[in-house]
């Protein structure tokens, strides 16, 4: 279970707009969330995350806190831990497909069943500029899972795979979500793509 | 033909490259993590030298390190060591007049590579010490490259700053520029020639290998 009650002021072109959450949501679940764009989706999983610190709030998950701006607590994201799945995938461009998932875990057999689940089993001695836009992204999913995360956060992690795999890679995320009991957020443009998959939903306003 | 000068040169850069990339690898990273008030002044006061007469560094490198008073004489006193008029000297001037060459092109680089980058290998437990070494580093390694050598090179060619500080003693402090310089005073323009073509020759070696070697580096899928 990740509690969040977070505020945060963001710079937009006209000035600043304040960003305010307080959500609840339970182990297991997976939560699409939603809004438009520059609503600050991204800013929020990166705030549990602890890439970005709100001005105000507080974080807790499992019992941990996380962050408590009033006692001065945060937890770096070392800590933390999250699987993070960037927007921009923030793959190492100097490590092959192997290198990424072997620089997150030592677990060979875990390894293993993440690249059949990517489909990236015969290219595992790629690195990410040999790779199309599709293969990035899922080796971008790979590596936040191979730490075998309890909270996933997912930044639009679906946006260059084709309606086929799209399928294919949600089907078989359920399974390897439910295996490892994650509590999984995942931002959405697109308020449709992630039927089937999500069980939640959080809509950030402006 | 004395080549005593040149080995002095090429002993010089190599010494003040190597302190540099050590001292300027850890700075660089600093400086390329956020803004402030103090880390603009670090950085103003690292690219001074870019700027700067070499003569006017090199005046007050002597005035500070002079063994008559402040610095230069409790350095004397206390520990033995005399920075005017040694090689020890040139080391330091060097240092500090090639500092902007090897912080200012690592950092630049760092500056580029998208934060996620780093992001990414913190949310997976990597320490910023892992980070750097594991992802940072292995992705700049272009303009570390051009660091290295720019550092080197422009070690090579210096001449105010070195002659301030060190004079022209030969064998201690008498580079090959300063002997292209005392040659030129004896009228002596083979000895001249001869010494100016060797350093032309080195550097020329060294810029056109940094350019072969970044042309045919891979491009990342970042740029």
């Amino acid at each position: 279970m990740i509690d969040v009650s977070i505020q945060k002021s963001l710079k937009v072109y006209h000035g600043k707009k304040t960003l305010q959450v307080s959500h609840r949501f339970e182990t297991g679940t997976i939560t699409k969330i939603y809004g438009p764009s520059g609503a600050g989706k991204t800013t929020l999983l990166k705030i549990i995350a602890g890439l970005v610190q709100p001005e105000k709030g507080n974080i807790s998950a499992g019992g941990e806190v996380w962050l408590d701006t009033d006692n001065s607590i945060n937890l770096s994201p070392q800590k933390r831990m999250p699987g993070f799945v960037f927007q921009d995938y923030a793959l190492f461009p100097n490590m092959t497909v192997m290198q990424h998932l072997k620089y997150a875990t030592d677990d060979v057999a875990w390894i293993d069943r993440l690249l059949k689940f990517g489909k990236l089993e015969t290219l595992t001695d790629h690195k990410p500029e040999h790779l199309s836009g599709g293969q990035q992204q899922r080796l971008a999913i790979l590596r936040a899972l191979a730490i075998k995360p309890k909270i996933v956060l997912m930044d639009e992690p679906f946006s260059a795979l084709d309606p086929h795999r799209k399928t294919e890679i949600i089907t078989g995320l359920i399974k390897i979500f439910q295996d490892l009991k994650a509590t999984v957020l995942i931002v959405s443009h697109n308020p449709s793509e992630l039927a089937g998959l999500a069980t939640e939903e959080l809509l950030i306003t402006e | 033909m004395d080549l005593s000068p040149i080995w002095l040169t090429l002993k010089l850069a190599a010494i003040t490259t190597l302190l540099l990339f050590m001292l300027g690898l850890p700075v660089a990273w600093w400086l390329s993590k956020g803004r402030s008030f103090f880390k603009t002044f670090i950085e103003a006061i690292i690219t001074m030298p870019l700027v700067l007469p070499p003569s006017v560094l090199g005046f007050y490198l002597l005035l500070a390190f002079s063994p008559q008073r402040g610095l230069g004489k409790w350095l004397q006193d206390n520990f033995d060591i005399q920075f005017v008029f040694s090689f020890k000297g040139l080391v330091l001037a060097s240092f500090i007049y090639s500092m902007p060459f090897m912080i200012g092109p690592i950092k630049s680089a760092l500056e580029q590579l998208p934060r996620s980058l780093a992001q990414a290998s913190y949310t997976l437990g990597k320490t910023q010490w892992q980070t750097f070494k594991s992802v940072l580093l292995p992705n700049i390694t272009p303009s570390l490259l051009t660091a290295l050598v720019l550092t080197f090179a422009h070690t090579l060619g210096e001449f105010g700053v070195v002659l301030m500080i060190g004079g022209n003693i030969p064998n201690v402090t008498r580079v090959a520029s300063i002997a292209v310089y005392d040659s030129v005073e004896r009228m002596d323009y083979d000895a001249a020639n001869q010494y100016s073509l060797i350093l032309f020759a080195i550097t020329f070696v060294m810029v056109i290998g940094v350019f072969i070697f970044n042309k045919y580096q891979a491009k990342s899928p970042l740029e």
